[in-house]
């Protein structure tokens, strides 16, 4: 069902449209060799270039060029092989030359698409316009004293991927899944960590609104540096909100770029178009064109990992996962590759369950990510192994799994150091059934008498006598055989 | 009587190699003749006799060895454009402050690993805006020449002024420049001496201070084309710092000297015979024409047919970068700060304190071509119409080898005939701005005196990369020419 909001006159449609920037992975600046990395004590990760000192020169860093152009392959999209860096100038305190190198004419990545998946299975394909790179500014610190403010360059001169969609987005549900299925891409990718606390991916919104049916697009606003998807898709509800309620009071929105605050649930204004500043754009002189080879692009198309769609369709082929199952298991290539380790020579199907299951539930518990998880793959193997054997029946399963988060211990040695081996013995099963019938006569009557549901009953009391261990098919047809005397 | 004063770059290095002279002997005349007359030229901007003198020690501990490189112990200038490693750099602006660099250029780094010694820091136009070294916030530069007639003080040219007159008057064996629209060129015409503009790529700009950067190129000024045929050797090389240095090996340039110019197609661009040019300037370069003839050259007219919006393309072109270039300078990290209550104040306030009035209205230009609503009809066509000025040229050595001009449409004029329009000062670059457009190379050699005693400059214009047939050019009229003229002011004994 499509996403409509409804006011006074009616329904509205939202149309989004997000600008994604990425901080590139890489070792280095996107024109300096300081170190890129987050974090550090302020103004450590600077170069004389990054902070503008008079007669330097930026010099391009090929490795950061790769991973736009990698990004762009995952977005299925054009690669041109000549784009350029122009000047965008504006004074702020934190941008150290004037001027913020970016790709405003000729960007490095042209037309491509993200798919998302959506919560009632379906699917969207939503249109990427294109990427380019550019620097990130320094750090601004407003709030340490009352009178001065402070600047951090550390990250001024980190490349970014500014990625930016087609107003195709409809819904707030829509934007999460773009931002999820995005981020994804450029982790498998390995060009952006995506973690958007560190600020290593935020978003600007374009969000305007209109009437079903309507072909243009109304006024849009822009809401600048989103850093969470949650809030992104909080600012779009209220925005589209905000800007219905102006329609309907028969007023015009105006286009400006406005700021989200997540406390007050509110977007306000942070300068309107009078305001915008004239960026000035020109090509940097100091930098040639760009000019690439399709060789060199092929190359590193042929190096690229298995991309999630690609990955998640492979899962389901050849384990017989479900797509859900296979779209969670892909979410991270971590946890694809962690369950590809577990399902090479266990029951593939069992080994996806146990990982949506009990492996995850464990993994919360316990704080930890797939990367550092208390049971190795090989572990949660063995402890498949066991059941798939009947050493153990699931619940015993359950129990050892604990066990080997806590200990560390194989589920071999946790199942004999306990002895939970399940018992098969049907001599061992039948007396205990038995024992169990015998102290239940009142029951047994009821259950005769057509009381179908105690037969669970009598199953959870063997089981409880049993210490869990008896195997669970052989208690069934025990019990049925007793009950049926 | 000949003295130590009468070294040319070239001989002092001989007398060096073959110790008849020592480095600190050489240097200290220098420094001496620095202290002795630079009260009048003005022509440093800040001095490093100190460092000079512990440069020559080591100059004369190698050369005792037989070891040096091909500059040991020669006392140059050095523009104050180039940063400095621990010696203040000002561009000749306030809004540097005192900005002592932690670093060293390309260029002067080169000088240095060749064993050159610095005397100092030479004044300029500020941020290298000018044709006539009075944009400094140091003072003008002035030229060591007068006019027969009169004590006026005459400009140096710009805006390396202060290379210009410390190399005509002595002070130094040889400078380097700096030549965004002619700056190497003008001033080199104007005081009697050589300069080379190498071809855009050729010398490093990492480290110099920019002004318009895909126009700037350093260059020698010297005494003569030899001198500055050994410095160029010296600067010039691929530097991966500098994204748009061109990787090409740098030849031997001084062997070139020695080419000659038989069968040299020399072109004479005819639109170059500008309105209102004085007839000894037409004269001039008619002469150069014969000399080079004389020489074994042929003379072909050739067509240039966009000449004539060099200056206006060149005036949007250079500004446009400049206004952005010069953003850095905000008095945030260099310089006087202004206090002012907000950010913007702040900018304003310092900015306006920092830079000169000629520096404010090229950035105020810059950024109105680059404005939206502005940049299509001012920028772009100008981007456009630099195109068509390099296809010009490009066209032209299809059928010539260089092109011979005057270097400047008149000499050396005196501060107070500094024109009152800012449009008239602009003129002085008519000859030398559509190669730097282009980017070609070009040089200037002194080929004679006005009726005023005055010098007078011709132009070469060579190919990409072709520098040496230009300064086989340019040596064929310095022997024609026979320029010994020596400037009122020098350090030597007067010719």
């Amino acid at each position: 069902m499509s996403y409509r909001i409804t006011g006074n006159t009616g329904e509205w449609e939202i149309v989004v449209g997000l600008e994604v920037h990425a901080q590139v992975v890489s070792e280095a600046k996107l024109f300096s060799g300081a170190s890129a990395e987050y974090g550090g004590e302020p103004n450590t990760h600077v170069s004389l270039v990054d902070a503008g000192f008079p007669g330097m020169l930026p010099v391009l860093n090929q490795e950061c060029v790769a991973q736009a152009v990698r990004t762009g392959l995952g977005l299925e999209a054009e690669i041109n092989l000549f784009s350029r860096f122009d000047r965008k100038n504006y004074f702020y305190a934190d941008l150290p030359t004037g001027y913020q190198i970016s790709q405003f004419a000729h960007p490095i990545i042209g037309k491509g698409k993200v798919l998302v998946d959506l919560a009632d299975g379906s699917t969207r394909e939503i249109g990427v316009t294109r990427l380019h790179l550019e620097q990130d500014a320094g750090k601004s610190i407003h709030d340490q004293d009352p009178t001065r403010s402070f600047i951090d360059l550390n990250r001024a001169g980190v490349a970014l991927m500014e990625i930016v969609s087609e107003p195709d987005i409809r819904s707030p549900e829509e934007a999460g899944a773009y931002l999820r299925k995005l981020r994804q891409i450029l982790r498998y990718i390995g060009t952006c960590d995506g973690n958007m606390e560190e600020g290593s991916m935020r978003a600007d919104v374009n969000v305007s609104v209109r009437k079903p049916g309507e072909t243009d697009y109304r006024t849009r606003c822009e809401i600048k540096n989103v850093n969470s998807i949650r809030f992104v898709m909080m600012a779009i509800e209220v925005e589209a909100q905000r800007q219905i309620e102006i329609w309907e009071a028969g007023g015009t929105v105006d286009q400006e770029t406005r700021l989200f605050d997540h406390v007050r649930s509110e977007t306000r204004s942070l300068r309107s178009k009078e305001d915008a500043h004239d960026y000035r754009y020109f090509p940097d002189p100091d930098l040639l064109p760009l000019v690439i080879e399709q060789s060199w692009v092929d190359e590193l198309k042929a190096a690229l990992p298995e991309l999630p769609e690609a990955k998640r369709a492979r899962l389901e082929a050849e384990y017989g996962v479900s797509r859900y199952e296979s779209s969670v298991l892909c979410v991270e290539q971590a946890i694809a590759d962690f369950y590809e380790t577990v399902a090479r020579g266990a029951d593939a199907r069992l080994a996806a369950n146990w990982m949506l299951g009990d492996f995850f539930a464990a993994l919360n518990r316990t704080g930890r990510s797939i990367e550092d998880s208390p049971v190795s793959a090989e572990g949660l193997r063995e402890l498949l192994g066991l059941i798939s054997n009947s050493t153990i029946n699931g619940k015993i399963a359950k129990e050892v799994l604990e066990d080997m988060v806590e200990t560390g211990d194989s589920a071999s040695v946790i199942v004999e150091r306990k002895g939970l081996r399940q018992v098969t013995d049907t001599g061992a099963i039948e007396s205990a059934i038995r024992d169990i019938l015998a102290a239940n006569n009142d029951k047994v009557e009821e259950y005769k008498s057509g009381k179908d549901k105690l037969f669970g009953f009598f199953v959870g009391q063997t089981m409880k006598a049993m210490k869990g261990k008896g195997n669970p098919a052989l208690v069934n047809e025990t019990l049925k055989k007793l009950l049926s005397e | 009587m000949s003295g130590i004063h009468d070294f040319t770059l070239a001989s002092a290095r001989d007398a060096l190699k073959s110790r008849k002279i020592s480095a600190v002997e050489l240097t200290n005349a220098h420094i001496d003749a620095i202290e002795r007359l630079d009260g009048q030229l003005n022509s440093f901007i800040t001095r490093t006799p100190d460092q000079a003198r512990e440069g020559a020690k080591v100059a004369d501990e190698a050369l005792a060895k037989g070891e040096g490189g091909r500059l040991c112990g020669i006392p140059l200038g050095i523009k104050d454009l180039f940063c400095t490693n621990g010696v203040r750099t000002t561009a000749a602006s306030k809004i540097l402050g005192n900005f002592v660099p932690p670093y060293e250029s390309t260029v002067t780094a080169n000088l240095l690993k060749d064993g050159a010694v610095f005397l100092g820091k030479l004044n300029l136009d500020e941020f290298a805006m000018g044709s006539a070294n009075l944009n400094s916030a140091f003072g003008p530069a002035v030229n060591p020449w007068k006019r027969k007639d009169s004590d006026a003080k005459l400009v140096p040219g710009g805006s390396s002024g202060g290379s210009a007159a410390a190399v005509a008057a002595g002070l130094v064996l040889g400078a380097t420049g700096t030549d965004t629209g002619g700056s190497i060129r003008q001033p080199a015409a104007f005081t009697g001496i050589a300069g080379i503009k190498p071809t855009y790529g050729r010398c490093s700009r990492f480290g110099t201070i920019a002004f318009a950067s895909s126009l700037d190129q350093a260059g020698p000024m010297a005494r003569n084309l030899q001198d500055c045929a050994i410095l160029l050797e010296s600067m010039a090389g691929f530097d991966p710092r500098d994204s748009t240095s061109v990787d090409t090996p740098v030849p031997n340039y001084e062997a070139s000297l020695k080419r000659g110019v038989k069968g040299l197609r020399v072109g004479i661009p005819k639109e170059y015979h500008v309105e209102g040019m004085p007839a000894e300037i037409e004269a001039l370069w008619q002469q150069g024409m014969n000399w080079l003839r004389d020489a074994g050259a042929e003379i072909v007219e050739v067509s240039l047919p966009h000449t004539k919006y060099g200056l206006p393309t060149y005036y949007i072109a250079a500004l446009a970068e400049a206004s952005s270039n010069l953003a850095r300078y905000d008095g945030l990290r260099f310089g006087e700060r202004v206090s002012a209550p907000s950010l913007d104040g702040l900018y304003e306030a310092s900015r306006a304190a920092g830079f000169g009035e000629e520096v404010k209205r090229r950035i105020l230009i810059g950024t109105h071509v680059l404005s939206s609503g502005y940049y299509d009809a001012y920028y772009l066509r100008a981007q456009k119409v630099r195109t068509l000025i390099q296809q010009d040229f490009l066209k032209a050595f299809e059928n010539v080898d260089v092109l011979l001009t005057p270097t400047a449409p008149s000499g050396a004029f005196a501060q107070d005939e500094k024109p009152t329009d800012p449009v008239q000062m602009y003129l002085n670059d008519v000859f030398t701005v559509p190669a730097s457009m282009a980017g070609v190379p070009a040089l200037s050699v002194p080929a004679g005196l006005d009726a005023r005693g005055v010098p007078l400059g011709l132009q070469l214009i060579g190919k990409f990369f072709d520098e040496e047939t230009l300064i086989a050019a340019g040596h064929a009229i310095e022997q024609a020419a026979a320029f010994h003229h020596r400037p009122t002011i020098h350090a030597g004994v007067s010719a």
